[in-house]
């Protein structure tokens, strides 16, 4: 069954606060293996103008991914997350995130296409803090291959 | 076009991937267990498009002299990245050329990423403000 394009435009209640940690940044960092002093040392990123060490740019797909599982398991979608494989990546930045911002994510449905017998749906993440300061706006493709 | 930077190489490793699979949270078995991987039709553990597109961003930020440089920043994952089960594991290649100067005087990069010599990103790019 294809997605049901009706969803495109729909947009989700603002998900809890993400609490960004210093560790958590720290380890993300060294996960990719990403030596940047503004990433491990908050002496460094107030150097540069932050108050904390300061995430990767893909920092936030740590927090973008679980909480777009909002419109994936959304059981009126009919989203078969096991036929499911990541298209497309896009972030656009207002400021890095720094350790310490608590992140509230307003997700929608950006565009949901069909084509050759797959689906195609563009979530869009608008990222804020808790007090509404733009972050980061995050875009991901998710492809839905045709049944066999 | 010339290159912005000398083609960057990064080995990527199944221990490369479990760590990345902690810290990231993005736990699919695709990007752990053999038996999984080759039972959903893939030619072995594949690693995480976002640990590929991290990797890019290195490069990116190393380039830039700032960490906090990246404006704006897209891929799309176009072949898989398959991760032997061996201390070599395998290799990701990145490149940048400049695509443009943006109306705001950022800088825009259009990025390569290879693997074994087949492009795992397509239309992958950066705005990056210089400082």
């Amino acid at each position: 069954m294809p997605l049901d394009q009706s969803f495109a435009g729909r947009s989700y209640p603002p998900t809890e606060p993400y609490l960004v940690g210093r560790e958590k940044i720290r380890e993300f960092a060294r996960a990719i293996g990403a030596t940047d002093r503004e990433y491990h040392d908050p002496e460094a990123a107030r150097a540069i103008g932050y108050s904390d060490v300061v995430a990767p740019p893909t920092f936030p797909i740590v927090f973008t991914m679980s909480s777009s599982r909002q419109i994936v398991d959304d059981p009126e979608l009919g989203m078969d997350y096991s036929r499911v494989v990541h298209g497309d990546q896009r972030f656009a930045y207002a400021r890095p995130i720094v350790a310490g911002d608590a992140l509230v994510c307003v997700n929608s449905v950006e565009e949901i296409t069909s084509r050759g017998g797959h689906d195609f749906l563009t979530t869009r993440s608008e990222v804020t803090t808790d007090t509404g300061e733009p972050v980061v706006t995050v875009w991901a493709k998710l492809v839905q291959r045709g049944e066999e | 076009m010339t290159d912005v930077f000398e083609p960057q190489t990064f080995r990527v490793t199944r221990a490369d991937l479990v760590r990345y699979a902690g810290a990231s949270g993005d736990f699919n078995p695709i990007h752990w267990s053999e038996r999984f991987a080759t039972g959903v039709g893939l030619p072995g553990v594949i690693a995480h498009g976002m640990f590929t597109m991290a990797l890019v961003g290195r490069a990116v930020t190393g380039w830039a002299g700032a960490a906090d440089a990246v404006v704006e920043f897209s891929v799309r994952f176009a072949k898989p990245v398959p991760v032997p089960d061996t201390d070599e594991g395998t290799e990701v290649v990145v490149s940048a050329t400049v695509k443009e100067i943006t109306d705001d005087g950022h800088t825009r990069l259009a990025l390569s990423a290879t693997c074994q010599g087949e492009k795992v990103l397509s239309l992958a790019q950066a705005v990056v403000r210089k400082r």
